[in-house]
């Protein structure tokens, strides 16, 4: 992210960049809903799906009210957290159009990171698919937008400027991440093992098979994230000019070269070139590119999306060998695809791209890469850390996972009463009237969400 | 009458139909069903992660003839949907007692 630079008027081709990019990455949330949909069981495709949107709604509201402001707001101390009163409900930004900071109206900016925010939020419900109740959720990510996402966005995001005093990674420790390497996908890595420890596995995890209902789904999922992807670095650049040329540049090479990667590795290691392995590939190149889009040369994103794809796809495997069920990979794409781009940066970086920065190879010497590890080390160990403990206080308050014999029946009819699929004519289904309970409703009643495990 | 029942691959169904109709078999059920024989099932990797996967796709073919036609069918059945490779299938033949016509409540031979 480049920080909000001194110039006062408005820049209406900014301006309209950043609107065009922030629709952009709200177009991530349904493709990641689909993307994360199509990967599980036919039985709980809605229940993710709506994770998803779940997230979408709540951390809305949770950064309107607050979250932005604690984030962006001016520093408390030390460069942990903003003033949560400062920007409390936007109404401030109103008038204040450009904060005298940037060519961007201030309040553009501050549904720009919320954005981030519902990706980064949503991006945590695939490490607990199938097994989680829809309230404990929505109670989690409420509060996790406000303890974990907030702070590390402040840390990461939040430049000092002349009379405004930002976060410490950023500006004390000289953290490299344009578009949130650590606050986006280290947070959400991290967040995700967390909760997948919280939760514990699935039953039948590693013995029955768990095999994705639609991989078609899958593929357009990615495809969609990939195209928002370009709102969510490009848009970083906050203006539409070089910067977010170079950045979108890197963005498609390094998504393109991620899926080769994996497939490549799939080819080598398992015989076949698959298509959940091209989805996953170019999402891990995507991973790997959030934070060096602005430093990298589009050979060095070449490079950065292909090891990306070749790691993850081998780094998915460890939650075999150490038993965590974190179902859909957050851990093995997200996790330790933040890790690839963040520290990556440290080595191959080039000051002639926009972050302007050289790396070990480019001979910057290893001080970046020192300060890009502190920043990885630091975010990830918060964000596990504070998940963990907010998933094990909403478990154990309003327990967080669904009885044993719902999740075996299907979490989509336990929790939200609906089946994603009605390929019967001869289903037995009849109507129970508006307004009322219907009668196949009804049955289910004793299984309602309110029972936890 | 007989129920000749049979479970044949999938890709054989349109050769197995055409040898019945041949076979002057004017009507029958279809369903995709499936299961496993000495075939067992398949492999499929998601993610790096290997399955089994038991059940097999299959089609099963229901026909019911008059006791005198079972021979012809059911040799028109192995002669078309065979494949001399493991899987191809089964048939078999089960006893009748009675067939009823909705439409018009004729019986037995007359509703075949």
């Amino acid at each position: 992210m480049l920080s909000l630079s001194a110039a006062s008027a408005l820049d209406t081709g900014d301006t309209a960049w950043l609107l065009a990019a922030s629709g952009l990455v709200l177009l991530m949330a349904p493709g990641l809903a689909l993307f994360y949909g199509g990967m599980v069981r036919s039985k709980s495709v809605l229940n993710m799906m709506m994770m998803t949107f779940g997230a979408l709604a709540v951390i809305t509201v949770v950064w309107v009210v607050v979250g932005y402001s604690l984030a962006f707001g001016d520093d408390l101390g030390a460069g942990l957290l903003g003033d949560p009163r400062q920007y409390a409900g936007l109404g401030q930004l109103l008038s204040e159009a450009s904060n005298g900071a940037s060519q961007v109206p201030l309040v553009l900016f501050a549904v720009f990171q919320g954005l981030f925010c519902v990706v980064t939020g949503a991006l945590v419900s695939g490490a607990i698919a199938d097994r989680a109740r829809f309230g404990a959720w929505i109670v989690f990510v409420a509060v996790w937008t406000v303890l974990v996402y907030a702070p590390v966005a402040h840390w990461v995001f939040d430049f000092d400027r002349p009379g405004h005093a930002g976060g410490w990674l950023v500006n004390h420790v000289g953290l490299v991440d344009y578009a949130g390497g650590t606050a986006v996908e280290i947070c959400s890595g991290a967040s995700g093992l967390a909760l997948a420890l919280v939760l514990g596995r699935r039953i039948g995890f590693g013995k029955d098979p768990m095999r994705p209902h639609n991989l078609t789904l899958v593929m357009l999922g990615a495809g969609l994230l990939w195209f928002g992807w370009f709102g969510f670095n490009a848009g970083s650049a906050l203006g539409a000019g070089q910067a977010a040329a170079v950045v979108f540049t890197t963005t498609l090479v390094a998504g393109a070269a991620g899926s080769l990667g994996w497939l490549a590795l799939e080819r080598v290691r398992d015989g076949h070139a698959t298509s959940l392995g091209a989805a996953s590939g170019l999402v891990a190149g995507l991973v790997a590119i959030t934070p060096s889009c602005g430093s990298l040369s589009p050979l060095g994103a070449l490079a950065m999306g292909a090891v990306a794809g070749v790691v993850c796809a081998w780094a998915i495997g460890l939650k075999y060998r150490l038993g965590y069920d974190d179902s859909l990979d957050v851990v093995g794409v997200h996790l330790v695809g933040g890790l690839v781009g963040t520290l990556g940066i440290g080595l191959i970086a080039t000051a002639a791209a926009p972050t302007g920065v050289d790396g070990l190879l480019y001979g910057g010497g290893v001080g970046q890469l020192g300060r890009q590890l502190l920043g990885a080390a630091a975010v990830l160990a918060y964000a596990f850390v504070v998940s963990g403990i907010i998933g094990i206080v909403v478990d154990k308050t309003m327990g967080f996972r669904i009885h044993e014999e719902h999740e075996v029946t299907g979490i989509d009819l336990v929790v939200h009463a609906e089946t994603a699929y009605d390929l019967h004519a001869t289903a037995g289904a009849r109507s129970g009237g508006h307004g009322t309970l219907g009668a196949s409703t009804r049955q289910h009643d004793d299984q309602r969400e309110g029972e936890p495990r | 009458m007989k129920l000749v029942t049979a479970v044949i691959k999938p890709h054989k169904w349109e050769d197995t139909r055409t040898a019945l109709e041949a076979a002057g078999v004017s009507g029958m059920t279809i369903s995709e069903v499936s299961g496993y024989g000495r075939q067992k099932g398949h492999t499929e990797v998601y993610r790096g992660a290997e399955y089994d996967i038991a059940l097999v796709p299959k089609v099963r073919v229901e026909i019911v003839v008059d006791d005198a036609d079972a021979e012809a069918v059911v040799s028109a059945i192995v002669s078309s949907a065979g494949t001399g490779r493991i899987g191809d299938g089964k048939v078999w033949v089960t006893p009748v007692e009675t067939v009823v016509r909705v439409r018009t409540g004729e019986r037995d031979g007359a509703a075949i």
